[in-house]
């Protein structure tokens, strides 16, 4: 799941893609990305567009909070579930309280305070590591429904 | 600098977003349409927004304060044209846009107007 083994990875399949999270434009870029991914592994389009959503709250939190960081989007498999993986990670300040971040309506960036919180909401899977001082990786996943 | 275009009808401002905004042209259009309604003297907004196939927290927020600075300018906004999708996915996201009025398109949503402003 580390980024710098992506290299390698990159041969085996061109489905996985890391796109730098330095400004605003990244962050359309990422939808853009997601958006592709999300029809080719077959999402309906109320799942693209939850998908779409959570990697964009996800993505302007990494850039405001986190400074700046990476995102890196998989198709995923497991047995004959397909799915979108998408990684978020910051080498930002880190999250002192996860619990309190996720509640909605909490935020220290003058936001909504939805951005965790909603992002998890919309995905089927959401894990999130943080260390203060060190940074945030945020994995989301959204399996297609047969 | 990038720039979502305003009309003028009348009284009243239309605006069509066709683009995938980044944040900072969202607050460009929030900045340009309050400038545009005490230009104009607007009485009313209309952004049509059927072209967005995400509205995601920023993009939410941005329209509700542009509809409450609106107000507050004595102009009422409406929000025309959300996809179904787009629906659902900013309530599960736990947005309600509270205090923004919507119509399906942007005939209805000028009718709305229409109506509001006669009264």
């Amino acid at each position: 799941m580390a980024a710098s083994s992506m290299n390698s990875n990159a041969a085996l399949s061109n489905a996985n893609k890391t796109l730098p999270l330095r400004s605003d434009d990244d962050v359309v870029r990422l939808r853009t990305e997601v958006r592709h991914r999300a029809i080719e592994i077959g999402l309906s389009l109320v799942e693209q567009t939850k998908v779409v959503t959570a990697a964009s709250e996800l993505a302007r939190n990494t850039l405001r909070y986190g400074g700046a960081g990476e995102a890196l989007i998989e198709v995923i498999q497991h047995g004959a579930k397909r799915g979108l993986c998408m990684t978020f990670i910051d080498k930002g300040p880190g999250i002192p309280d996860v619990a309190l971040a996720l509640t909605d309506g909490y935020t220290t960036g003058g936001g909504l305070g939805l951005g965790l919180g909603g992002a998890k909401r919309l995905m089927d899977e959401f894990d999130l590591k943080t260390e203060v001082g060190v940074g945030t990786t945020v994995v989301i996943k959204k399996w297609k429904r047969f | 600098m990038e720039r979502i275009p305003i009309l003028r009808m009348g009284d009243l401002l239309l605006v069509t977003i066709q683009v995938d905004m980044h944040d900072r042209l969202a607050m460009t259009l929030q900045d340009d349409l309050t400038a545009r309604i005490v230009q104009e003297h607007a009485r009313g907004v209309l952004i049509d927004i059927s072209a967005l196939d995400i509205v995601d927290s920023f993009i939410g927020r941005m329209l509700s304060n542009t509809a409450a600075m609106a107000r507050i300018l004595d102009a009422e906004t409406i929000v025309v044209g959300m996809q179904p999708a787009v629906a659902i996915t900013l309530v599960e996201l736990g947005l309600n846009l509270t205090g923004v009025k919507t119509a399906l398109n942007v005939e209805l949503g000028m009718a709305m107007l229409n109506k509001m402003q006669r009264r």
